[in-house]
């Protein structure tokens, strides 16, 4: 048992030193982009006094002549290929609706999932009849974004083995900026969890399986209880991927790692003290650099 | 409420990390998030105080005013509860969705100060059936993050301990009308006694054991819970249970005996707090809404 009130304290400016100077040209609400009136109007700026200025605070793009400001605190927004992690909301004629963290709830439609047992087939009444049995409200899957609609809602596959239904482990969600993108979002990580980081900011860490399952399609879920052991590695990346989070780290394999190992010396529920957190995140951040450097 | 959809795996997640005694974020059955506790928050009541557990965020006002003791108690004040649910922490509070909310949560704080000794109420009468201070406890809803009966249960406490209530004498001249006197000196003034106040702690059943201080998630997974109220000494002064499922008495024993427990290790680390924020004085900083 243990019950701790304290005071809170007040949040510390962020020590930018450690990191290596990357050429981002970052800019906050009002921060004048370029005074040259040569350049095209994007998202995320405006025009006053044949200033360009940012109305968001994030990092400038530019494409050619068009300059658009990539907000860092947003909502998700999609783009073909991203892996999401989403939250089933509701069954509708022929699609599903799933919750990514986008503005406008993404779809799945049924001819865009494998059925069970991997048949090919055209989706007949009684598929769809079935729907709720593959998938029902609350569900949690993994998907592959196929398709950006004009208003930006997303279009959801999950035509792999590797997609589909997530059976038993650990949610976190973190601002989708936060996370990195790379070749690849599945990892096993070698302390003995596996993890997906979904673009869309969703993370979902699950004991890693002993061998695939291939002939359910990813439909039947096991429900046998997860050992001690990996339940204590769930736990511990769980509370590293928050600490890594709160002090606005990137996440990626390597950093996860490092802030675990991080926190081996320290319990597990002591990792969700704030002066903990920022001690493993700093050494993890060392690292990272030694790393790099 | 605010609340969570999980599938069922994860419920099945849940419920096994329970039983084995770890849970999601690695506590054990029988620990709490770190609270956090600010009193003095806001400077147009007589005491506020602001707490934080976990993504859970209160904010108690208590502001006294003057007026006339219930009929059926004239020599005693009064203290009136009111629950604000804000749509900030959750959409469906907007326009009338957090009254059905706030209400159940200020009948149970009304049921837990129901008796003699949670606090003194005859320090809060001026007169006998004439004058004395109500006592109004705002409470605003800033971040629903599981467990808020606690949460507000300990910022109840903590505000009270904040409140400073101006000191007044009855002036009496000799044609029998009597007169208010306000005390010159801000700082001259009365504080409740608080050793009494009784903190909520919420037992969640799942599976086959309980948990203090659920988080959506975990509440997503209960069926029933036991309110128990309990006072530093290990008084329970009040019982409710939430939800919709069964308890068998073994286990509603079994779950007031660690409500007893937790419910002590609650009021003390509160009152180490409170007693070192107020020895802190002018000098601690004050963190307040943009920490």
């Amino acid at each position: 048992m243990a019950v701790e009130v304290r005071l809170p304290a007040a949040r510390k400016r962020g020590s930018e030193v450690l990191l290596p100077e990357t050429n981002r040209h970052l800019v906050a609400p009002g921060d004048t982009i370029t005074t040259d009136t040569g350049f095209m109007r994007g998202h995320g700026t405006y025009m006053e006094d044949e200033k360009l200025l940012a109305s968001v605070a994030g990092t400038v793009e530019r494409v050619n002549k068009l300059i658009c400001v990539r907000a860092l605190k947003t909502r998700y927004n999609g783009e073909v290929g991203d892996i999401v992690v989403g939250r089933i909301t509701e069954v509708q004629q022929r699609r599903w609706k799933v919750e990514t963290n986008s503005r406008l709830d993404s779809v799945l439609l049924l001819s865009s999932v494998n059925l069970p047992g991997g048949e090919l087939r055209r989706r007949s009444v009684e598929d769809e009849l079935a729907m709720r049995d593959y998938l029902q409200e609350g569900d949690l899957i993994s998907a592959e974004v196929q398709a950006v609609f004009s208003d930006g809602a997303l279009s959801l596959h999950t035509r792999s083995l590797k997609y589909g239904k997530l059976g038993q482990g650990v949610l976190v969600q973190v601002s989708p900026s936060l996370v990195k993108r790379r070749k690849t979002h599945f990892h096993n990580l070698p302390c003995g969890a596996s993890i997906i980081l979904g673009n869309n900011g969703f993370i979902w860490i699950f004991p890693t399986p002993e061998q695939r399952e291939e002939e359910a399609g990813g439909f039947i879920m096991n429900l046998e209880p997860v050992s001690l052991p990996d339940r204590e590695v769930i736990s511990r990346l769980r509370n590293c991927l928050l600490a890594l989070s709160t002090h606005k780290m990137m996440l990626y394999d390597t950093s996860i790692l490092y802030c675990y190992e991080a926190s081996l010396p320290h319990q597990i529920k002591d990792l969700l003290k704030s002066e903990v957190m920022e001690e493993i995140v700093m050494e993890t951040r060392q690292r990272l650099v030694e790393q790099e450097g | 409420m605010a609340w969570v959809r999980l599938s069922e795996a994860e419920k099945v997640y849940i419920a096994h990390g329970v039983q084995e005694d770890l849970r999601q974020d690695g506590r054990s059955c029988e620990d709490y998030r770190c609270i956090e506790v600010e009193t003095d928050v806001v400077s147009n009541t007589s005491g506020s105080a602001r707490v934080k557990l976990g993504h859970t965020d209160i904010l108690v006002g208590i502001k006294a005013e003057m007026g006339t003791p219930k009929l059926e108690r004239p020599h005693e004040g009064c203290v009136e509860f009111f629950v604000d649910c804000s749509a900030n922490a959750a959409p469906e509070f907007e326009g009338r969705g957090g009254e059905e909310l706030g209400t159940e949560i200020a009948n149970t704080l009304y049921r837990m100060f129901n008796n003699e000794s949670s606090l003194d109420l005859k320090a809060l009468c001026i007169s006998q059936a004439e004058h004395c201070w109500i006592l109004y406890v705002d409470v605003l809803l800033l971040e629903c993050g599981g467990n808020l009966f606690d949460a507000i249960s300990i910022g109840v406490k903590a505000a009270l301990f904040n409140t400073r209530i101006p000191k007044v004498r009855i002036l009496e001249d000799e044609e029998g009308s009597k007169e208010i006197e306000l005390s010159d000196d801000p700082y001259d003034c009365i504080r409740l006694n608080v050793e009494n106040v009784p903190c909520i702690i919420t037992l969640s059943k799942i599976g086959h054991r309980h948990v203090v201080d659920a988080t959506l998630q975990e509440e997503a997974c209960t069926l029933a819970s036991l309110l128990v109220s309990v006072t530093s000494k290990g008084l329970l002064t009040g019982m409710k249970k939430v939800g919709k499922g069964s308890l068998d008495p073994e286990s509603i024993f079994e779950m007031i005996e660690t409500g007893k427990r937790v419910g002590k290790a609650v009021h003390v680390s509160l009152q180490e707090i409170l007693n070192k924020e107020e020895s802190l004085g002018k000098q601690r900083q004050k963190v307040g809404f943009l920490g």
